[in-house]
């Protein structure tokens, strides 16, 4: 190897090792001066996250001065165990919900003039800047027994009574779906913006009928966008509070309820820990699974 | 190819009736806050200005939004230059830790917010400074933070690092280089970094019900904790300010992004 470097590069310059030492000197003084911007912003997400995280975890084995799996045993069996499956089922439904109703809207607004779609976006985005908290509300006076949606359904004769609908599963649903719409449209709109329309076109000149063309090129091409919005959606409705503790009448219990009620209410930090820790294990594993498709940063980007 | 009309029609009704799903309870808000009822009836049976009169006449209220502005500014005052300085390191870091740590910086906007609040009220409980000012404010900027370094981040990305290095070798420092140079071209980042910061701010609920309470209540908590006992007609109007306020920093931002957009073109 030596001899043929030798050949090409000059010999004065291989006598000369100060020239890349400096340079690698330089690199690391560079770095190091870098880390110090960055010491600030790290230093106020250690203190309050990384740290916390990291006590909650280790609280979450430790029992009068021992370890112990006491805390994570309660989970995998009785009412813990309900409350994370009633947390899957609800996610996987507004999940579920939100792809319906999001992908016709991210496709008419990836297949329209530019106005128009800005115009349809607009709609999409205006509630997604809305506080939640404001939405929440929205939808707890629609969805009350004297509310909008009752004497709408009262007037059409459809029902004799006004119905319940709000505080129960159907309004956390119907409210979390709202609140969560806009993240799912907008990453399926990313996606589908970029695929070309020569595409769906080609499929159809080689004799493909739209609804063919449409599972065969367009979906496909789609998938990025799904899995990106499906991943947000999906992990958000895990941890969301504020909509089923207001929405939900106090009946389906969710995993952020039980974690805010053992730390506000029974002061019991190990049983907050273990479900706090088992429910952050599944949204890291939900998101690296995601990163393995897409890239993490755009789904991140989203809002 | 030419689309089947009926199947077109079919997609443009269904889109028309989901966006009006999403845009009825932002709207609905508004009419309801003029009414003169208790009764959320719709349509308000007659218009008055007494729900604002409520707000604006109850200290409490008062107090509250006081308190979420005042937070939510200092947070975006935090946040800003932290997290530009961030974004530059992040941009400018060679060492595989730096795009590593990054991570670490977008940890507020992965972990769920309510082991957030969980965890901020630990740390706080322990050196005592639950329902504090300064708690609330450290607690908005730490979740502001991941907003400020994507919106920059993606900007730096694309910014022509040429231009800085040409002003320090006409032997401008690096600071100078940096905000005389750089930080006009990435104004509109910065700006769009820093409403986001502060519309988060204005939002927060979940930290806030766990470490404000007392003299520094803020304007969501108290919102929420009403809300948990009654549908009060005062939190119509409030939601109503609460969304003129969002969509006006909205609307500054896409302004001062549609400005980056024709200073581009002109570059093209």
């Amino acid at each position: 190897m030596m001899t043929t470097a030798r050949g090409i590069v000059p010999e004065y310059e291989l006598t000369r090792p100060s020239v890349t030492d400096a340079a690698r000197r330089y690199q690391r003084r560079e770095d190091r001066a870098m880390l110090y911007l960055m010491a600030p912003a790290l230093a106020v997400v250690v203190v309050l996250l990384v740290v916390p995280l990291a006590w909650l975890s280790w609280q979450s084995i430790r029992q009068d001065g021992g370890f112990t799996f006491a805390n994570y045993r309660r989970i995998f069996s009785g009412t813990y165990l309900d409350t994370f499956l009633l947390t899957f089922k609800l996610s996987a439904i507004v999940t579920g919900v939100t792809l319906l109703l999001g992908y016709p809207v991210a496709y008419l607004a990836a297949s329209v003039r530019p106005k128009l779609a800005a115009l349809i976006l607009g709609m999409v985005i205006l509630p997604f800047w809305t506080s939640v908290l404001v939405r929440t509300y929205a939808w707890l006076v629609l969805l009350q027994r004297t509310g909008i949606v009752n004497k709408v359904l009262l007037a059409s004769g459809l029902v004799d009574q006004p119905v319940r609908l709000a505080y129960n599963e159907f309004g956390t649903i119907i409210a979390m779906v709202h609140i969560l719409l806009p993240f799912m449209v907008l990453p399926l709109y990313s996606a589908m913006q970029k695929i070309p329309a020569s595409m769906s076109q080609a499929a159809a000149s080689l004799g493909a009928s739209p609804v063919h063309a449409f599972l065969r090129v367009f979906l496909p091409l789609s998938m990025g966008g799904v899995v990106a919005g499906v991943t947000l959606v999906f992990v958000l409705c895990l941890g969301f509070y504020i909509t089923p503790e207001l929405m939900g009448g106090g009946k389906s219990i969710m995993v952020s309820m039980v974690v805010s009620r053992n730390v506000e209410i029974y002061n019991s930090w190990g049983a907050a820990s273990s479900v706090s820790v088992v429910l952050l294990l599944c949204v890291f594993a939900i998101f690296y699974a995601a990163s393995r498709v897409i890239p993490l940063d755009k789904t991140l980007g989203a809002k | 190819m030419k689309p089947n009309p009926l199947a077109r029609g079919l997609l443009v009704a269904s889109v028309v009736l989901i966006l009006a799903f999403l845009m009825i309870p932002v709207i609905i808000v508004v009419p309801l806050s003029f009414s003169d009822t208790r009764f959320m009836t719709f349509p308000p049976p007659a218009l008055s200005l007494r729900w604002y009169a409520a707000f604006f006449g109850n200290p409490d209220w008062l107090a509250a939004a006081r308190t979420t502005l005042t937070a939510s500014f200092l947070a975006t005052a935090i946040a800003t230059p932290v997290g530009v300085a961030a974004a530059y390191a992040i941009e400018h870091g060679t060492h595989a830790w730096i795009r590593r740590l990054r991570t670490v910086l977008m940890l507020p906007l992965m972990v769920p917010i309510i082991i957030v609040a969980v965890g901020v009220f630990f740390v706080y409980s322990k050196f005592d400074y639950v329902n504090t000012l300064g708690g609330l404010i450290l607690a908005d900027t730490m979740l502001g933070l991941p907003y400020v370094v994507i919106s920059v981040g993606a900007d730096l990305r694309s910014f022509d690092h040429a231009q800085e290095m040409a002003a320090r070798s006409l032997g401008m420092n690096r600071l100078r280089s940096f905000l005389t140079v750089t930080l006009p071209q990435i104004r509109s980042s910065v700006i769009s970094g820093a409403v986001f910061v502060f519309i988060q701010a204005l939002d927060e609920t979940v930290v806030a019900l766990f470490v404000s309470g007392g003299p520094n209540q803020t304007l969501t908590r108290r919102m929420f904790v009403t809300l948990r006992d009654e549908i009060d007609p005062t939190i119509a109007a409030i939601s109503t300010m609460l969304t003129a306020l969002t969509l006006t920093l909205v609307l500054i931002v896409v302004i001062s992004r549609r400005g980056r957009g024709i200073a581009e073109g002109a570059r093209v």
